[in-house]
């Protein structure tokens, strides 16, 4: 609030939405940045043609179909494949040589979305030659996007960024071995998923259900507010073997977070963690 | 020109939001190099850069200036004295806890960091106790959120257009924001000064 004690009635009414989408659905917004969520629901109120909080809440109490639109908006989606090319060249450089000396790998993208980083990092342990011996988990909250990973088909008009991404990543062929394009969309070889699973998970409310080797959580933390952070990061550092590593977007840092002690960065440049080995 | 009006430099003003596109780098040269480093006020800017390579000017501005310039990072808490740039290819956003919000929703105006979203949140943590600050620029992005922070109760002061490298977002801000007032750098600079709390200009 700014400096009156008063409370503005917006304020007030998304207060109360966040906690009917949690009390009605579980899913769980109320720790989010507000500031940001707060953008969001103004734009999807407007589209949805409701003119308070209050009237979107009763819409989508009493009709579940509203509930998929919304999450649209109430989750980011936007990614491209090798976005932060440098990231990628980090993790081929510097991680992958500490990876291989693992007989086996676990590697958890956490807030998946449409599956952009879950098929740069496929394409980047095949070309490595670990992919035989990782699996991967692809977890978000949102059902529609999870298909979207799944499907791994996108839009080809985005396919020339990816290639220049891919290519300043260090990628070893082609992008253009990986999918095939037609009707104007570039579809993912399927074998790059067959070692993923796709599953629904809640950083903010559900647990640690593996323990891997590589957490790859990019831009999903800016949308917490910082005690969420403190727990996502908690169970990144609950799933991590001893050494893992915990990769985060190009902007994100675990400067003013509680677990900051737990992890050492790799690189000044590049946002790649490592769990200390005495923790 | 005038100047602003003393019973308006009297009122407490708790931060300050400023946006640029083409033309920026030379307007931010002549308004914040008379600061003084232990200016009271936090600065937040919102500049219209390339997403794909870093921003220089935070760097190139901190060899002129005396006030702390940097980027803003993910959850910072906003300090006075210091300036804090949206990121390339990030929204910035303010928390109603004072601290810094990074976002990569989509661009605003094709821009990201959009000048509306910074102003549009800080508007909403800061109400009447901001000073919002609209320079060069050749698009309209800044017009919505000088119009938010108005409607919250805060001061939007807008580079005369006549004196800006592109005149078209200031022009958009004066249109959308009848309450803005159109001043020239020096004006704002004096302005900047005065609510900064140390006048040493």
């Amino acid at each position: 609030m700014t400096n009156s004690a008063e409370v503005k009635a917006d304020e007030i009414e998304l207060q109360l939405f966040l906690e009917a989408i949690y009390r009605r659905y579980h899913y769980d917004f109320r720790e989010y940045s507000r500031a940001s969520i707060k953008r969001r629901l103004l734009l999807a109120r407007e589209r949805m043609g409701c003119a308070t909080f209050s009237a979107l809440q009763e819409r989508v109490l009493y009709d579940a179909t509203v509930l998929p639109q919304l999450l649209d908006y109430l989750t980011v989606q936007v990614s491209d494949m090798f976005r932060d090319p440098g990231y990628f060249r980090a993790l081929r450089e510097q991680v992958v040589p500490h990876l291989r000396t693992y007989p086996s790998l676990k590697v958890w993208v956490a807030g998946c979305s449409s599956g952009e980083e879950l098929y740069s990092l496929a394409i980047l342990f095949r070309e490595e030659g670990l992919e035989s011996r990782t699996m991967f988990y692809a977890t978000d909250i949102n059902a529609g996007a999870l298909a979207k990973a799944e499907a791994g088909i996108y839009d080809l008009q985005r396919l020339t960024l990816f290639t220049r991404n891919h290519n300043l990543a260090g990628g070893k062929g082609s992008l253009s071995d990986f999918y095939t394009a037609a009707y104007g969309a570039a579809r993912f070889d399927k074998t790059l998923r067959r070692r993923t699973v796709f599953s629904d998970h809640s950083l903010v409310s559900d647990a640690v259900f593996a323990e891997v080797h590589l957490v790859s959580c990019r831009n999903v933390l800016i949308y917490f507010d910082r005690p969420l952070q403190d727990r996502a990061v908690g169970l990144f550092k609950a799933a991590l073997v001893r050494k893992g590593f915990l990769g985060v977007g190009a902007r994100e840092s675990l400067r003013f977070n509680a677990h900051a002690e737990t992890f050492a960065q790799v690189l000044p440049g590049e946002r790649i963690y490592q769990k200390r080995g005495d923790v | 020109m005038s100047g602003p009006s003393l019973d308006k430099v009297r009122r407490d003003i708790h931060a300050v939001v400023i946006g640029a596109s083409a033309g920026a780098i030379a307007a931010l040269s002549r308004l914040l190099p008379p600061l003084a480093p232990d200016c009271a006020l936090p600065i937040l800017a919102a500049v219209h850069v390339p997403a794909d390579r870093p921003n220089n000017i935070p760097a190139l501005l901190q060899t002129r200036c005396r006030v702390r310039i940097k980027e803003a990072e993910d959850k910072e808490p906003i300090l006075p004295g210091t300036m804090y740039f949206a990121p390339p290819d990030y929204h910035l956003l303010v928390e109603r806890d004072y601290r810094l919000s990074l976002s990569n929703e989509e661009p605003v105006n094709y821009s990201r960091p959009s000048i509306d979203v910074l102003f549009e949140s800080a508007a909403e943590a800061y109400g009447r106790t901001l000073l919002a600050i609209v320079l060069s620029g050749a698009n309209e992005d800044g017009a919505k959120g000088a119009r938010a922070v108005n409607e919250a109760g805060g001061l939007v002061a807008v580079q005369s257009p006549d004196s800006a490298d592109a005149r078209m977002m200031p022009d958009a801000a004066l249109a959308a924001c009848p309450d803005a007032r159109a001043m020239s750098l020096a004006a704002l600079s004096e302005l900047l000064c005065a609510y900064g709390g140390r006048v040493r200009c």
